[in-house]
């Protein structure tokens, strides 16, 4: 195996996430997409850490600490979307012009 | 190394197999019309990204990744869309209608990527992945060497659980505060 597949097809879901993040309107469709944004930086970490073979596992170690801030991310992000519709009955992002001026 | 010899290889069609079904369901993710049909082709997505994880030896990571990701976040992701009432059907309104710039700028964003990994990696192999990284290595490096990022990710959590609860619950009204208080 060529270090290089595992890259380019990370790079492939990174670019998905960021046209995802782009193109939708939905906050929490907006959320999936920086779930693949997360996942492919992921497969880069435990791609350079098959390579490198670190003693301590580096590369998987910082893994575990992305898939964690990456929960706590989506709880506090849902909590916002749950909050924001409740008071504006809308979870798309370009209805949400209150501190637009 | 030549595309013959790549392609002869029987781990790299498992891996062309589960790297197209990662792509087609990321596609599927950022593209469906129906909300939970997204979130249902991110699992397709991350279940993938899991066997990827198996391939380079990294187990315990991919156990992780499928207990919390498949498991945690997409049951608290199928909920927002349920309480949010985002439209379940199909419906034209979710996604912007402009996306020409986005499409550009994510595939120059790809293009550049790539153009990067294959200049400075062209031809590294990840030579061995015999041996899976034991759970032992990986708990003795986040209790021993990492152990502070560690405890600062258990704080950020902790942090998240607080604030997640402070910002979704309803506050009451003084009348209503009142009447509970009666009761």
């Amino acid at each position: 195996m060529l270090l290089n597949q595992f890259l380019i097809l990370a790079a492939a879901m990174f670019s998905l996430g960021v046209y995802g993040l782009l193109v939708r309107r939905n906050i929490v469709l907006i959320l999936l997409s920086v779930e693949l944004m997360l996942a492919a930086v992921n497969i880069n970490l435990v791609a350079f850490e098959a390579v490198l073979r670190t003693p301590e596992a580096i590369g998987q170690v910082f893994t575990v600490f992305v898939i964690t801030v990456a929960a706590a991310e989506v709880g506090i992000g849902l909590a916002i979307v749950l909050m924001i519709f409740r008071n504006r009955k809308s979870a798309n992002v370009d209805e949400l012009d209150l501190m637009r001026w | 190394m030549s595309f013959g010899d790549w392609i002869s290889a029987p781990i790299n069609w498992v891996f062309l197999v589960v790297g197209i079904l990662v792509l087609l369901s990321s596609v599927k993710v950022v593209t469906a019309k129906n909300v939970v049909h997204a979130a249902l082709f991110l699992v397709a997505a991350l279940g993938g990204t899991a066997f990827l994880f198996l391939m380079l030896s990294a187990e315990f990571v991919a156990w992780a990744l499928v207990l919390i990701y498949i498991g945690a976040v997409l049951v608290l992701f199928l909920f927002g869309i349920m309480i949010t009432r985002a439209p379940t059907g199909r419906d034209v309104g979710l996604d912007s209608p402009n996306k020409l710039w986005p499409a550009a700028l994510s595939g120059a964003t790809f293009l550049l990527l790539a153009w990067a990994s294959v200049d400075a990696f062209g031809s590294t192999e990840i030579a061995d992945v015999g041996e899976a990284t034991s759970t032992e290595v990986l708990g003795l490096a986040l209790l021993g060497r990492f152990v502070i990022p560690f405890e600062v990710v258990s704080f950020v959590l902790l942090a998240a659980l607080i604030g997640g609860i402070t910002i979704a619950r309803r506050d009451l009204s003084p009348l209503e505060e009142e009447q509970r208080g009666a009761v």
